[in-house]
C-alpha cells in the first residue's frame, strides 16, 4: 500500500487512520516475531494518534501530507519518553527528554510512528547483527541479513509492515539495506535533513533519510523531513525541495555517467542490472556516458579512519554520568571504564580503538590527516565528474544479501560491502538505491544513482524512470 | 608520507587506556590482529602524495551561527535527571573525586 494513497484517502475521509494502523499492527504481529525489525512497537500510542487524525478529518481540519501513514523510526532518532538506545546496552532503557526534529516533522505531517526499528549498535555495521537486541532477518530470505546499519527500517518496509521508515546513513547505512531488502532508500545531501536528536556517530558524515516501497513515497517522506532547522548548526539554510510534483518529468537531456569504479567488483548479475538500468535511462532520453573516477577506490580506507576517529570522540560522552549504564567502581576513571566496557559491544569498541589510535600523538598526521586529504581528493574528483555529467549510475553493493553470521568474524570483509556507498558520504552528496531486479536465488538487487549536492529532485526523477521501466 | 610502524599489542593496550576501555589479554590479541588488518588497508593512502591538498574536516563551509541572546525554554531538569544513573540535590552524582588518590 502506497503512503501517498493512504494519506490521500485518509484526508478525504475514505479510509480511517485507525484502520490503517490496525492493518499495520496486524502485519507486524504476523511477521515481526520472526523478522525482528522492531525493537519496540508503540501500539497504544499509534492507535491514539490515529484516532486524533480521524477526529481532525471529521472536523474538516488539515491533516498533513502523511495523514494516517504508519512509519518506523530507527532506534538512534530520539523520541521523547520512549526508549532510544541505538541498540546498545550502554543506552538500554534511556528515554530522551526531547524529540528529534524529524520526529516532530513526521507528527506535524500526520504520520503515525508505529514502532522503533532495530539497527547495528550506534549504526556501526552492515548487517544489523551488531544489535544488543539480536539480529533482524531479511524479509526475502530469513537466512540472510537485511543489511545495515538501518536493517530494521529496511526490513520493516520490505516486509510490508509499514509503507515508510526513517534510517540514517553514515557510509551506506540506508542504501545498502535498501538494496538487500528490495526497497528504495535515499541518503540526502549533508545538511538537508535536520540531525537534531539523531544520536551522533560520525558527525561530518551522518545524515537521516527515508526508506519506502516506491520512489514516489520516498520523495514524499523526504519533502516532509527536509528543511532548515535552527536547532542543527549543520542544517543548510535552503528552501525545502519540491520533489513529488516533478517526479514524472523524466530524464530527457540529462547526461548520466556509467561509472566503472562503482561497478567493478560487483557480481555479474548486479553488473547486468546496472547495465539494464542504463538502458532504461537511455530509452527515456538520457545520454549515457561511460566514465571512471579512480579516486573513489581510496574512499573505503579514508572512511575507516575518519568515521572511527569521529566516533571515538562522539562516544566519549558515554561515561556513566548523565545517562545510560553505570557500573560502579572506586573512582571516576574506573567507573567510566567499567561502564563503557560493560556497555559497548565488540564492533563499537573496535571503532573507538581504531579512532583513538588514528587521532593519537605520532599517528594523527599519518592516518587521520592523510584520510582527510584523501577526502579532499575525492571531493575534487566528483566535482570534475559533475562538470561533464548530471548524475552517476553504479551498483549499490558488490553482492546481494549475505548469510547471517557469514562476516561477523572478519570486520574488514564486512566493511567491503560499503565500498560503493561510502564516497557519497565523504563528499556530502545525495544518492539513492532503487530496486533493479533480483539474482538467481531471488535476492533483491539495488542500483545506485549519485548526484552533486542538492540534486535530489533530479536523482528521484531518474530513479522513477528505472522503477517505471522495470514494472 | 612514510608508512607508520605496525600496530603492536602494547599499542592496543595503551589505546584502550586512552579510550577508557578495559580489555582482557584475549581481546587485546584479537583487536591487535583486526585493527592491524584495517590499518593495513590504509597503506594505499600512505602511498599517495597529497601534500598539495588541504584537509577536509567537514563537507560544508561551516560558519559560526549565533542565535539571538534571549531566554528560551530548555530541557526539563527533572526529566533529564530522571535518566541519569545517580543524582543528588538536582545534580549528577559521581564517585568522589577530591580527597582521594589517583
Amino acid at each position: 500500500m502506497s503512503a501517498r494513497r493512504i494519506a490521500a484517502e485518509v484526508a478525504a475521509g475514505n479510509r480511517r487512520a485507525t484502520e490503517v494502523v490496525e492493518a499495520s499492527l496486524a502485519e507486524i504481529s504476523t511477521h515481526d516475531g520472526e523478522l525482528h525489525a522492531f525493537t519496540e512497537v508503540h501500539a497504544e500510542a499509534a492507535r491514539e494518534a490515529a484516532r486524533g487524525i480521524d477526529a481532525a478529518v471529521a472536523e474538516g481540519r488539515d491533516v498533513g501530507p502523511l495523514a494516517g501513514v504508519p512509519i518506523g523510526v530507527k532506534d538512534n532518532i530520539c523520541q521523547r519518553g520512549r526508549v532510544t538506545s541505538c541498540a546498545s546496552k550502554i543506552l538500554d532503557g534511556w528515554r530522551p527528554p526531547y524529540d528529534a526534529t524529524v520526529v516532530r516533522s513526521l507528527e506535524a505531517a500526520g504520520a503515525i510512528i508505529i514502532g522503533t526499528t532495530n539497527m547495528d549498535e550506534f549504526a556501526m555495521g552492515s548487517s544489523t547483527e551488531n544489535s544488543a537486541y539480536g539480529p533482524t532477518k531479511n524479509p526475502v530470505d530469513h537466512s540472510k541479513v537485511p543489511g545495515g546499519s538501518s536493517g530494521g527500517s529496511a526490513a520493516a518496509v520490505g516486509a510490508g509492515m509499514v509503507p515508510l521508515s526513517l534510517g540514517s546513513d553514515t557510509g551506506g547505512s540506508i542504501r545498502q539495506p535498501a538494496a538487500f531488502c528490495g526497497v528504495v532508500g535515499v541518503k540526502p545531501t549533508y545538511g538537508l535533513v535536520s540531525r537534531y536528536g539523531l544520536v551522533a556517530f560520525a558527525s561530518s558524515l551522518d545524515q537521516v533519510g527515508p526508506f519506502a516501497q516506491s520512489v514516489e513515497d520516498a520523495a514524499l517522506l523526504l519533502e516532509v523531513i527536509a528543511g532548515h532547522d535552527p536547532l542543527d548548526s549543520t542544517s543548510l539554510d535552503v528552501p525545502a525541495p519540491m520533489l513529488v510534483d516533478r517526479l514524472d518529468d523524466g530524464v530527457g537531456g540529462l547526461r548520466v555517467g556509467l561509472c566503472r569504479d562503482l561497478i567493478e567488483g560487483a557480481s555479474p548479475e548486479i553488473t547486468a542490472a546496472v547495465t539494464a538500468s542504463a538502458e532504461l535511462l537511455a530509452a527515456a532520453g538520457a545520454e549515457i556516458v561511460e566514465m571512471s573516477i579512480p579516486e573513489l577506490h581510496y574512499g573505503l580506507s579514508a572512511y575507516y579512519l575518519i568515521a572511527p576517529a569521529e566516533a571515538s570522540s562522539n562516544l566519549a560522552r558515554y561515561d556513566g554520568v548523565r545517562y545510560g549504564l553505570r557500573v560502579d567502581a572506586a573512582n571516576v576513571a574506573e567507573m567510566n571504564a567499567a561502564s563503557r566496557t560493560a556497555g559497548f559491544g565488540d564492533e563499537v569498541k573496535r571503532r573507538i580503538m581504531l579512532g583513538t589510535y588514528a587521532l593519537s600523538a605520532g599517528y594523527y598526521d599519518a592516518y587521520y590527516a592523510q584520510a582527510q586529504r584523501t577526502r579532499t581528493l575525492i571531493i575534487n574528483a566528483f566535482a570534475d565528474a559533475y562538470r561533464s555529467v548530471d548524475l552517476i549510475l553504479g551498483a549499490t553493493t558488490p553482492t546481494t544479501a549475505f548469510g547471517l553470521g557469514a562476516k561477523v568474524s572478519d570486520p574488514m570483509e564486512m566493511y567491503l560491502s560499503d565500498v560503493f556507498t561510502i564516497p557519497t558520504n565523504l563528499a556530502g552528496h545525495p544518492a539513492i538505491s532503487v530496486p533493479a531486479g533480483s539474482d538467481a536465488a531471488g535476492l533483491p538487487i539495488g542500483v545506485q544513482l549519485l548526484g552533486p549536492a542538492l540534486s535530489e529532485e533530479r536523482l528521484l526523477r531518474a530513479a522513477a524512470v528505472i522503477e517505471k521501466g522495470r514494472s | 608520507m612514510s608508512d607508520p610502524t605496525p600496530l603492536s599489542a602494547a599499542d592496543v593496550a595503551k589505546v584502550a587506556v586512552l579510550a577508557r576501555l578495559n580489555l582482557t589479554d584475549e581481546e587485546v590479541e584479537r583487536f591487535t590482529g583486526q585493527l592491524a588488518s584495517i590499518l593495513g588497508h590504509a597503506a594505499d593512502l600512505a602511498a599517495l602524495d597529497l601534500s598539495a591538498l588541504k584537509v577536509t574536516e567537514h563537507p560544508l563551509e561551516l560558519i559560526n551561527v549565533l542565535r539571538t541572546d534571549e531566554v528560551r525554554p530548555s530541557l526539563d531538569r527533572a526529566e533529564v535527571l530522571s535518566q541519569a544513573p545517580a543524582v543528588a540535590d538536582h545534580r549528577f552524582l559521581v564517585p568522589q573525586i577530591v580527597g582521594e588518590e589517583g
